[in-house]
């Protein structure tokens, strides 16, 4: 009987997340307009510019190979993949012994070198100058990313999502500055990985700084919607990983009755809306920085996420 | 099985002297390479037996004036020999169909002694043979190296792999020296009843490192890889990367793990972690930024036995904090990272002797666009290129995961510095493995994607036949190793247990991880959840998309059309190799490599083209080629002064080397 259970809470998990994705983008980019004193599209305006896009036929180029047709759905694949890995309303779904911290950030490293080298099929510029600074960035995301791992295997002794999220849930963990520490080198990959600004900026074509926009230049139609799918995905996915560990607030535990999924669900929407809310206005604030002022700021996340781990360390001395 | 396989090493020595005859003519050549191709697989087989078989010796009837030669196949030594006869077996098939007539005898010969000193250092028992073993392996793969004289660069690598070597043997027989202590006996047996302690253990330690590390390639010694392992044929070249640094890195866990005895302190593990992750970092960064394909694989190298060497290292730390489970952990990611990085290394090696071979240059700036010439080459490639970018579910990102897991546990060993240090090195292992990605991307779509970069690129084409097969196994076994690293990992358990003392934490055959309900890889899982999440993308898409394609002519970004005589477009509007590397250059380059930019503008009026001027410097070879010699030269300028010395000179210096040997002894005699 609980394997149904679980088994039924993962299915509604992926169902909810890949609902979510397209809405989420959407809430976000709407937020940001009004902030900035526009209307805004319709928060449902990127799902239908989706549906749109799966209509129309792709066109590719002359030269362009077969890894430009596979890439997107490779990347779609790994962004829905990782996305179904980490908890959302509940816990103990039924892939969770799979969800590892490290095996979402290896699926991520996937669709990201697929896209990467989507970006340099055809041969232009353009492509392969955002696939040499996607690249770039993200050697130096990772190490941040597995200091914060290190941190939170500290303190859960596993690097299993789930087993975090539970054992943050609990709580009685002592001394929290290691987790805030954690939490804002989290918060700079989380904004380096999903192309926002100050690292990049979401919303601009044909600019001498951008990245991803770069790679997927040459892609139309349905690859155009599985590429932007995909990356809408990421960007749920880094929110609600963000919310389960940090904001571990009202998730259902593994194994709970059905109605207190409808709890953790309602809880999941509130702490994704109010993240949506702090990265509209984050971005709003703040102007996009120079590329090569990245390494500076990714190197600084690395270094706050250290910090955190040491202290960790001196702490667990003096207890 | 032991018996067999030493009469594989006398067997593959006397292919070696065959191989002067049978070098006229291509039938001969197809011979040795065939006969390899044996050797490979039996090497195989040998290793799977004596990992499920107990230890066996073997004692061979001949040897140096003071006793046997002593062979010994314990679980350790055959778990070194499957990624030996996987590489042997792979290079040679690639060597076999790579042959249209007859071969030039010195690159025939030194290629079987070359096996067998490789096989010859992982059976051997005692000091002696592991030393003739190393040697011959050093000495056949510098005579592979040196072949093609014809070139400056490679004169000067096989000059300074042959210092290399020198100096790596030197030292090896340092440590047995010190190691075997007055007695003398240099049998493994003996060294283990009695380890080395204190001083003698540290010196022992130091000049194994130097020794053993210098050949895998370790920093600060490593600056003779990335010149001398692209200097050779390409199936010598994937047998130094794969095979070679694989039996350096069994001589160094022979010695630090099995005799130098059980009990050793903690800290003895800490210059291995560090080398390690200096050897990652700077053996990543500078395959991103090579712009020579078989360079670029050399350097990537060095950054996997940097992890390797993390992983050992921990493993040793574990030790000595009495912490055998997790020891086992570190050595399982270690032992299975080097199997893998054999297998896939030896793939991406094959796959650049291939392009070679079909579009004429190993340089990135006159490739591109041969996944349309060369597809098998290219898909194959991927694979390999995939494990070594650490992406899941491929070799690489199995045995990267369980060193992450080892290096994630390691703050569990009490001391602050240490638990600060493996925090650091978690980082910049992670950074290594980012790193090797984007180096990895680099090189798979400069080389296979985009446009031709040169007209022969555009008319590469691609051999089928044997040299097809050696591609596609090694890429097979690639996919094989990531989907079921457990099964392997049940293969090592009597190696792990040797090694860590215990029995190795076991997770079943689908998964991989910790003992203690820690964190679990389960890579079929993940391959099927990754699969199935394509798929429902392919049908949620196909199912509301229209089908098929169009085709347009390529957007060029604003540049002029290419002029007639470049139909395949101007190569100067793609990417190049130092251009894709500008972002890395600048971020990391300028701290750890002494990289420079340079634009030379032409004055106001002048039609000049503009100069970009940009490259990097490894720190370790300008210290090596600096002051390295100078002091040879100095040292040089005083030993001719020995010769205007005079007869009773000459005899006092004599005498005077006569008492200061007896005096040495009587005071050995004393102690």
């Amino acid at each position: 009987m609980a394997l149904v259970w679980s088994l039924l809470a993962q299915a509604l998990h992926v169902a909810l997340i890949l609902a979510a994705a397209p809405v989420l983008a959407g809430v976000v980019r709407w937020l940001k307009a009004r902030m900035m004193g526009r209307r805004g599209a319709h928060p449902l305006q990127p799902l239908r510019d989706l549906l749109k896009l799966l209509r129309k036929t792709p066109v590719l180029a002359e030269n362009a190979s077969a890894v430009s047709r596979a890439a997107p759905y490779v990347a779609a694949g790994a962004a829905i993949a990782a996305a179904a890995l980490v908890p959302s309303f509940a816990r103990g779904m039924a892939f969770a012994p799979l969800a590892d911290l490290i095996l979402v950030a290896g699926l991520l490293a996937l669709g990201r070198v697929a896209m990467a080298l989507a970006g340099m099929d055809v041969g232009t510029p353009f492509g392969g100058l955002g696939a040499a600074r996607e690249m770039s960035f993200a050697a130096l995301a990772e190490p941040a990313l597995v200091v914060v791992a290190l941190t939170l295997a500290i303190l859960a002794g596993t690097t299993n999502l789930d087993a975090i999220a539970a054992t943050l849930r609990e709580g009685g963990l002592g001394l929290r500055v290691s987790l805030g520490f954690a939490l804002v080198a989290l918060l700079a990959v989380a904004v380096a990985e999903n192309a926002r600004i100050p690292v990049d900026n979401p919303a601009t074509h044909l600019e001498l700084t951008m990245v991803h926009e770069a790679m997927i230049l040459e892609a139309s139609g349905r690859h155009l919607a599985l590429w932007e799918y995909a990356a809408m995905l990421r960007l749920t996915l880094w929110l609600a990983l963000i919310a389960a560990v940090f904001l571990p607030f009202g998730q259902a535990p593994a194994g709970a009755a059905p109605h207190l999924w409808m709890v953790g669900l309602l809880a999941w929407v509130a702490q994704m809306g109010a993240l949506a809310l702090a990265l509209a206005a984050f971005e709003s604030a703040i102007a996009k920085m120079r590329v090569f002022r990245v390494p500076e700021f990714l190197g600084a996340a690395m270094l706050l996420g250290l910090l955190g781990a040491v202290l960790l360390f001196v702490s667990t001395r003096l207890t | 099985m032991l018996t067999a396989l030493a009469l594989l090493v006398g067997a593959l020595l006397a292919l070696g002297v065959a191989a002067l005859a049978l070098a006229r003519s291509a039938a001969g050549a197809k011979t040795v390479h065939g006969a390899c191709v044996g050797a490979g697989a039996v090497l195989v087989l040998g290793g799977l037996a004596g990992l499920s078989g107990g230890a066996t010796a073997l004692d061979l009837p001949f040897g140096p004036p003071w006793g046997a030669m002593r062979l010994a196949l314990d679980p350790l030594a055959a778990w070194f020999l499957l990624p030996l006869g996987i590489v042997a077996g792979c290079a040679s098939l690639f060597a076999l169909g790579g042959i249209h007539g007859p071969v030039p005898a010195r690159l025939l010969l030194p290629w079987p002694i070359f096996l067998a000193g490789m096989l010859l250092t992982v059976l051997a028992a005692d000091g002696f043979t592991l030393l003739l073993g190393f040697e011959a392996m050093s000495l056949a793969s510098w005579a592979l190296v040196a072949h093609d004289t014809a070139e400056a660069e490679n004169r000067r690598a096989a000059r300074i792999y042959l210092g290399f070597a020198g100096f790596g043997g030197l030292t090896l027989v340092l440590a047995l020296g010190l190691s075997a202590g007055g007695a003398g006996d240099v049998a493994f047996a003996a060294l283990r009843e009695a380890p080395p302690d204190g001083w003698r253990a540290a010196a022992v330690f130091a000049l194994v490192l130097a020794g053993a590390g210098s050949k895998a390639g370790l920093f600060p010694l490593h600056v003779w890889l990335p010149l001398a392992h692209p200097a050779a044929p390409s199936h010598v070249s994937a047998a130094m990367s794969g095979a070679m640094t694989k039996v350096a890195l069994y001589v160094l866990v022979r010695f630090a793990f099995d005799l130098m005895g059980a009990a050793q302190p903690l800290w003895l593990g800490m210059p291995l972690i560090a080398l390690g992750a200096a050897s990652a970092v700077i053996g990543a960064l500078r395959a991103a930024l090579e712009e020579d394909a078989k360079t670029l694989l050399a350097c990537s190298t060095v950054e996997n036995v940097g992890l390797i060497a993390i992983g050992l290292g921990l493993a040793l730390a574990f030790r000595g904090a009495d912490l055998p489970a997790l020891a086992a952990l570190a050595t399982a990611a270690a032992l299975l990272h080097a199997l893998n990085h054999a297998v896939f290394k030896t793939l991406l090696f094959l796959a650049a002797g291939e392009v070679l071979h079909g579009a004429l240059s190993r340089r990135l700036d006159r490739l591109g666009g041969l996944i349309h010439r060369m597809p098998w080459t290219a898909w194959a490639a991927l694979a390999g290129a995939g494990a070594a970018a650490a992406l899941p579910p491929l070799s690489g990102f199995a045995s990267e995961w369980l060193l992450l897991q080892a290096l994630l546990a390691a703050w569990r060993v009490g001391d602050l510095a240490f638990q600060i240090g493996v925090a650091a090195t978690a980082a910049l292992a992670a950074l290594a493995a980012a790193l090797a990605a984007a180096a990895m991307v680099r090189f798979w779509g400069l080389v296979f994607l985009g446009r031709p970069r040169s007209p022969r690129a555009a008319g590469a084409e691609e051999s089928g036949g044997a040299a097809r097969i050696a591609l596609l196994v090694p890429a097979g076994l690639t996919v094989l190793l990531g989907l079921l690293p457990g099964v392997m990992l049940d293969l090592a358990e009597p190696a792990l247990r040797q090694l860590s003392g215990v029995a190795a934490p076991r997770a079943g055959f689908l998964a991989v991880g910790a003992a203690d309900g820690g964190a679990r890889y389960w890579p079929l899982a993940a391959a099927l959840l990754l699969a199935a999440a394509v798929g429902a993308a392919l049908w949620a898409v196909r199912r509301r998309a229209p089908p098929g394609i169009a085709r347009g002519p390529t957007w060029d970004c604003g540049f002029i059309a290419a002029p007639a005589h470049l139909p395949f477009g101007d190569p100067a509007t793609q990417p190049s190799a130092a251009g894709f590397a500008q972002p890395l250059r600048r971020m990391l380059g300028d701290s750890l490599l002494a990289a420079r930019e340079h634009v030379t503008m032409p004055p106001p009026g002048s039609t000049a083209p503009a100069r970009l001027d940009a490259g990097f410097r490894d720190p370790a070879l300008a210290a090596l080629e600096g002051p390295l010699p100078r002091w040879r030269d100095a040292v040089a300028a005083q030993a001719e002064r020995l010769r205007d010395l005079s007869i009773r000179q000459c005899l006092g210096l004599s005498f005077g080397a006569v008492v200061l040997m007896l005096a040495l002894l009587a005071w050995l005699e004393a102690r």
